[in-house]
């Protein structure tokens, strides 16, 4: 029998209620993506145009000044290249 | 002390509510469950009754807004029949599965059409499988009390489930019947407060009804089943606390009639009461016949009622709703499925009768065991009264 389940049936609050706020963040979403962002550093000018239009708010700064998204989230919608004013981001199929 | 009435059924199950100290009652009228929350709604008006009176402005509202005010931790109360019951239909898998307690009487009533406003059991039957815990009372005595027991076994932390009490519409829902009411301080004894195990708090905020992926669907829904099943044992509890408190002597499966009876008469509902009268008399004529009544429908109660049909040869079953298309009455569906493979399986015959309100007097019980005796009826189901030319 395959498992496909997240936690065993005595596991589940009453009702199936959700105890904790904010647990989708726990529930990593990213993985029916088919294209990712690939950021061109020599291009970007860190105007965090790409982390506004995100609509998964995956987008965040890094120590060294870049936004880059985080993969776990991103489902590869392609706003962000869409947005950035300096086409420094280009889509391009994953391979898995 | 105890008053001893004649009243209405249906004003004796609002006086029930009343003393139960609901929170919230939310109902649409809808006949012939309309007296109950007419006078519920009376006693709000005039301070008799200190609850949230909804009148909602459908079926399908009043089962939402009882499920809202479950969720927010309110004791919760509501009528309806048929048609109206058939309106609240989505919303009622919606309060089971999100483990909410609410106590809802139905008067049950044919579903139309033709339009009938009369009694059998096809409402309730096309709402069978709703995950509620759900009883039938045959008499206003046992109206009145099984409403307090319905709130303390849906409310009891082993099962949070809702209950429907189902009693007989007209035969029971209007009939004057004596009653006997104990004192508040009685039933305030047998029914304690409502502890919610868990409810809307902006404090200590909850997701209810959150979506079910396909990763935890089926466990959610196990939850309930298992939930609903665990549930026997807290009705058994709570039914033997009725007895001690008020001298009865209710179970999940009550029996009369001959000890030794090979052939026995199942019902369910208020013909149990005729059925007894028949059994009764077929006694006294030395014919060893028996009588076994299912109070407790779901979770059905397997084990008791094998019990209570032990060493019967024959069950003539009386099913008061037909299943279209199928090869029995539900009722019937259910214990052939029961005994299915036993050795000591009974043979079983099912008889449907008293649909849209027919009649059914005790004589045509005699009549149905003569003919089951001798193998008159149809292997089948036997639709009773029916007026055919073939």
């Amino acid at each position: 029998m395959s498992k496909q389940s997240i936690c065993a049936w005595q596991r589940l609050e009453p009702g199936a209620a959700i105890r904790d706020p904010g647990n989708a963040a726990a529930l990593k979403t990213g993985d029916w993506r088919t294209l990712v962002p690939v950021l061109n550093e020599e291009e970007c000018i860190k105007c965090t145009m790409c982390a506004v239009f995100c609509p998964e708010f995956c987008i965040s700064e890094h120590e060294d000044g870049f936004f880059r998204p985080d993969l776990n989230y991103c489902k590869g919608c392609g706003i962000c290249a869409n947005e950035c004013p300096k086409t420094a981001i280009t889509m391009v199929m994953e391979e898995k | 002390m105890a008053r001893r009435i004649g009243t209405e059924v249906s004003l004796a199950v609002a006086d029930a509510v009343k003393m139960a100290a609901p929170d919230v009652i939310s109902a649409y009228p809808i006949t012939p469950q309309t007296h109950i929350v007419e006078e519920l709604s009376e006693f709000v008006a005039n301070g008799e009754l200190d609850a949230e009176y909804i009148p909602v402005e459908s079926e399908h509202s009043a089962m939402s807004a009882a499920v809202g005010a479950a969720a927010a931790g309110a004791r919760v109360y509501t009528a309806t029949s048929s048609q109206g019951l058939a309106l609240m239909h989505e919303i009622l898998f919606i309060a089971s599965s999100m483990r909410l307690p609410m106590v809802m009487t139905v008067a049950n009533r044919s579903l139309s059409g033709p339009i009938s406003i009369w009694n059998d059991h096809s409402d309730i039957m096309a709402e069978r499988d709703i995950g509620w815990v759900q009883l039938f009372v045959e008499n206003g005595q046992e109206a009145l009390e099984f409403t307090w027991a319905a709130f303390r076994i849906g409310e009891d932390k082993r099962v949070m489930l809702p209950v429907v009490v189902n009693m007989d519409g007209f035969i029971m829902s209007h009939m004057i019947e004596p009653i006997t009411i104990p004192d508040q301080e009685v039933v305030d004894a047998f029914l304690k407060p409502y502890e919610p195990q868990i409810k809307l708090d902006t404090a200590d905020p909850v997701t209810f009804g959150p979506v079910g992926v396909p990763e935890v669907y089926l466990e959610a829904k196990k939850q309930c089943e298992q939930a609903l099943l665990d549930s026997k044992a807290v009705v058994s509890e709570v039914i033997d606390d009725l007895n001690h408190t008020f001298g009865r002597q209710y179970g999940l499966v009550e029996t009369n009639g001959a000890e030794d009876a090979e052939t026995v008469i199942v019902t369910m509902g208020s013909l149990g009461e005729s059925v007894m009268t028949a059994v009764d008399r077929m006694n006294a004529n030395g014919k060893a016949v028996g009588q076994a009544r299912i109070r407790l429908w779901r979770p059905f109660p397997v084990e008791e009622f094998m019990d209570a049909v032990s060493g019967a040869k024959k069950l003539v079953v009386i099913d008061r709703a037909i299943s279209p298309g199928s090869v029995n009455g539900p009722v019937a569906q259910e214990l052939k499925s029961v005994f299915y493979g036993r050795l000591d399986a009974p043979e079983i015959v099912n008889v449907i009768a008293g649909i849209g309100g027919r009649d059914v007097p005790v004589d045509d019980f005699v009549q149905m065991v003569e003919l089951a005796e001798k193998g008159e009826l149809a292997e089948t189901y036997t639709l009773w009264g029916l007026d055919s030319d073939a």
